[in-house]
C-alpha cells in the first residue's frame, strides 16, 4: 500500500559495503499462500503436525536427487568472498542477507541431521535443530534471495545460493508453508495459461487494440495473430507483454519485426505465458507442468519454430531446462535454435538485411542496457560464448545512435539483480525491494549524470515491472525503463 | 486470510493487500473507503471515469484492461482525441493503474510481472 513508509537509500556515487545491522530486514516477510493456492499445486494446504519429520524427509530426498546441493553444503570454507556481493545485503546491512549466512540457515540443519559431526557434536559444529524458529527464519530469508546467482560468480567454489534457496522453498512447500505471490500465479497458469489470469477473449481484445493502434500510427496493416494452426512460428512471451507498461511496447516491436520479415507467426491463448515460476519455488513437477503447456500447444498448432519473448528467468527455463523437461523438441525445424530468443531472431534479420532501422527515431534517447541475472549468469544465446551479452547489445546498437554500456563491476556476469527477481516481485516486501535496487540504481544514476542516459532497456518482464515501480523512489522517472524491442518498435522501417 | 474494511455499518472482507474479496461487496461507499487506503482523499469525476471503465471491462472480460486500453479509453471518455498519459493515471492513483485503480474499482489484484 502507498501509505507504508519506504526508505530509499541515498545514492552517494559509489557502491559501498554497509555497516552490519542485525535483523535489519527481518520484518520483510512475504504473504503466505492460502490453502487453496497450495493444494492447487499439489502441496499440503496447511502445515501438518509432523511437519519436522516431513521436512527432513524431503531434505533427504533432495540431497539424494541433487548431488550439487550436497556438494554446495559440504564445500563452503567461509572465506567471505560472497559476503558483500548480494544486493539485499548491500541495501539492508542485514547480515543474514550475506549469501554465506543465507546458505548457513540450510547448512546448519543439514549438518545436524545428515552429517556425523553434526549428529555427534551438534552446536559445536554449527549444527542446529529444526525448530519453529528456524522455519520462520527460513521463510523470511529464503524469500529475501532473488536467486540471481551473483554471489556464485565470486565464490571460489562456485557455490550456488540460488539452488539452496530453491531447495529450501521446495521443502517449505512440501510442509504447507508456501509463498502467496508465486503459488497464486502458478495456479492461474494451471487454470488459464498465464500469470495474469487473462482469458482468451481478453487477450484477443488486447491484440485487436494493437492492430488498430499500429494501423493508426503507421498506416501499415500489421497483424498480431492468435491460435493460428500451421503458422511457422509460435511466439511465447511473458504475459506482462499483454498488460503493462513498458512491456507492451516490446510486444508491438515483435509484431512489427515478424511482419517485416514476412514470417508467419502466432501467439497462443493456451500457452500464453513464457514465465515459469516453478523454477523459483524449486519444484521440478510444477515447472514441468507449466512448460508442458507450451509443448502441447506447439504440437497442436503444428508450428516449426519456437521463439520466445523478453523474459529473463524463463529464458533459463527454456534454454537450459526445456530439453530435459519437455524435450526432445525434435518435431521442430532443426535448422533453428530450439528455443530461439527473440533478440537472436531479430539480430539475424538485421544482419541479413531483411529489416532496416531508422536509428534517428530513437535520437531522443541515450540508452544503456541492464543485464538480467538469469540471462547473464544461467544461459547463453546464439552460437558463441557471451552471446547473451553481445546479441542484445548488437541489436540495440543497430537501432539507436547513442548507447552507453554500464560500468564493468555491475555489468554482464557481474550484473546486479533489479531487486525483484526470484519470485519477490510483490508489494509487501517493497522496502526490501527498494533497498535491493540500490546498487543498480547507483550505477544508472551515475550514467544519467555523466552521459545523460535517459533510457535503460532490458529483456526481462520482472526487471521492467520492478524498476518501473522502484526507481521513482530514487528520483528516477519510471519512463527510464524500457524493453529492447521497444527500440525496434520505434525504429523499424515498415 | 486477510482483513476487514469497515464502511459505515458495513464490513467488507479484504485480502492481505486490501483488495475486496467479493465483486458484489463493491459500491460507491466502498470505493471511497478503498480510495483512502490508496492515499486518494476524494474520488473526483476524473477518478470515476477510470473506475467505471475498469468495472465495465472486468464485467465483460474477467480481467482488468491492459494499460494502453486504460489510457486510450480514459482519454476518449474525457472527450479528448488522444490517450491520457501514464503519468495522468499515476497522478490520480499514486500506486498506479494495476494496484491503485484496480483496488478502488473492486477488481482483484492483477498478478504476475506487473
Amino acid at each position: 500500500m502507498v501509505s507504508e513508509k519506504i526508505e530509499a537509500p541515498i545514492l552517494t556515487g559509489s557502491i559501498t559495503v554497509p555497516k552490519i545491522k542485525e535483523n535489519a530486514s527481518i520484518d520483510q516477510k512475504c504473504h503466505h499462500a492460502a490453502e487453496k493456492h497450495m493444494e492447487k499445486l499439489g502441496f499440503p494446504g496447511v502445515k501438518p503436525v509432523d511437519w519436522k519429520e516431513k521436512a527432513l524427509k524431503k531434505m533427504k530426498e533432495l540431497l539424494k536427487k541433487y548431488r550439487s546441493l550436497k556438494v554446495y553444503l559440504d564445500t563452503c570454507v567461509r572465506c567471505g568472498s560472497c559476503a558483500d556481493k548480494c544486493h539485499y545485503f548491500l541495501g539492508t546491512g542485514d547480515p543474514k542477507n550475506m549469501p554465506v549466512a543465507r546458505q548457513e540457515l540450510f547448512r546448519k540443519i543439514y549438518k545436524r541431521y545428515f552429517t556425523v559431526e553434526g549428529k555427534v557434536l551438534g552446536g559445536l559444529t554449527n549444527a542446529e535443530d529444526l525448530t519453529e524458529e528456524v522455519l520462520e527464519e527460513w521463510y523470511t530469508y529464503f524469500h529475501q534471495c532473488s536467486q540471481c546467482r551473483r554471489c556464485s560468480v565470486f565464490c571460489p567454489y562456485g557455490i550456488d545460493t540460488a539452488e539452496i534457496s530453491m531447495a529450501a522453498r521446495e521443502i517449505m512447500d512440501s510442509i504447507g508453508v508456501g509463498q502467496k505471490y508465486c503459488n497464486e500465479v502458478l495456479g492461474k497458469v494451471y487454470d488459464l495459461g498465464n500469470n495474469l489470469g487473462m482469458p482468451g477473449p481478453a487477450l484477443r481484445n488486447t491484440l485487436d487494440f494493437f492492430e488498430e493502434d499500429i494501423q493508426e500510427t503507421t498506416g501499415v496493416d500489421v497483424k498480431l495473430p492468435l491460435d493460428v494452426v500451421g503458422a511457422e512460428v509460435l511466439l511465447v512471451s511473458p504475459s506482462a507483454d499483454f498488460f503493462s507498461a513498458p512491456h507492451v511496447d516490446s510486444l508491438v516491436g515483435y509484431a512489427k519485426i515478424f511482419h517485416k520479415a514476412g514470417i508467419s507467426w502466432t501467439l497462443s491463448s493456451y500457452a500464453s505465458e513464457f514465465a515459469n515460476f516453478g523454477m523459483f519455488i524449486g519444484s521440478y513437477a510444477v515447472m514441468k507442468k507449466v512448460a508442458t503447456r507450451i509443448l502441447d500447444e506447439a504440437r497442436r498448432l503444428k508450428v516449426k519454430r519456437l521463439i520466445v519473448g523478453e523474459c529473463g528467468h524463463a529464458w533459463r527455463v527454456g534454454y537450459s531446462f526445456w530439453n530435459t523437461l519437455i524435450g526432445p523438441l525434435d518435431f521442430l525445424d532443426p535448422k533453428y535454435p530450439i528455443p530461439q530468443h527473440i533478440c537472436e531472431f531479430s539480430l539475424d534479420l538485421v544482419n541479413s538485411g531483411a529489416v532496416k532501422f531508422d536509428k534517428s527515431a530513437n535520437d531522443e534517447f541515450t540508452v544503456t542496457y541492464h543485464d538480467s541475472c538469469n540471462v547473464a549468469r544461467a544461459t547463453r544465446m546464439g552460437d558463441k560464448p557471451g552471446g547473451q551479452f553481445e546479441i542484445p547489445r548488437a541489436l540495440i546498437r543497430a537501432c539507436c545512435n547513442k548507447f552507453v554500456d554500464m560500468p564493468d563491476d555491475v555489468n554482464r556476469e557481474k550484473t546486479f539483480c533489479c531487486g525483484g527477481g526470484g519470485g519477490l516481485l510483490t508489494e509487501e516486501i517493497m522496502d526490501l525491494r527498494v533497498k535491493g535496487t540500490q546498487p543498480k540504481a547507483q550505477a544508472l544514476k551515475d550514467l544519467m549524470e555523466s552521459h545523460q542516459v535517459n533510457l535503460m532497456v532490458m529483456i526481462c518482464a520482472i526487471c521492467k515491472a520492478h524498476f518501473s515501480h522502484v526507481l521513482p523512489h530514487y528520483g528516477i522517472p519510471m519512463e527510464t525503463v524500457g524493453g529492447v524491442h521497444q527500440l525496434i518498435n520505434n525504429a523499424i522501417v515498415l | 486470510m486477510g482483513d476487514v474494511l469497515e464502511v459505515g455499518e458495513k464490513k467488507v472482507d479484504v485480502d492481505e493487500d486490501g483488495f475486496i474479496q467479493k465483486w458484489d461487496d463493491w459500491d460507491e461507499d466502498v470505493a471511497n473507503a478503498l480510495a483512502k487506503t490508496e492515499d486518494v482523499n476524494e474520488l473526483t469525476k476524473e477518478h470515476w471515469v477510470v473506475v467505471n471503465y475498469l468495472r465495465e471491462y472486468y464485467t465483460q472480460y474477467k480481467i482488468a484492461p491492459m494499460i494502453r486500453l486504460v489510457l486510450k479509453e480514459t482519454g476518449k471518455r474525457l472527450g479528448q482525441d488522444k490517450a491520457v498519459s501514464n503519468k495522468y493515471i499515476y497522478d490520480l492513483f499514486p500506486s498506479g493503474p494495476a494496484k491503485g485503480a484496480c483496488k478502488v474499482a473492486g477488481l482483484p489484484k492483477p498478478t504476475g510481472c506487473v
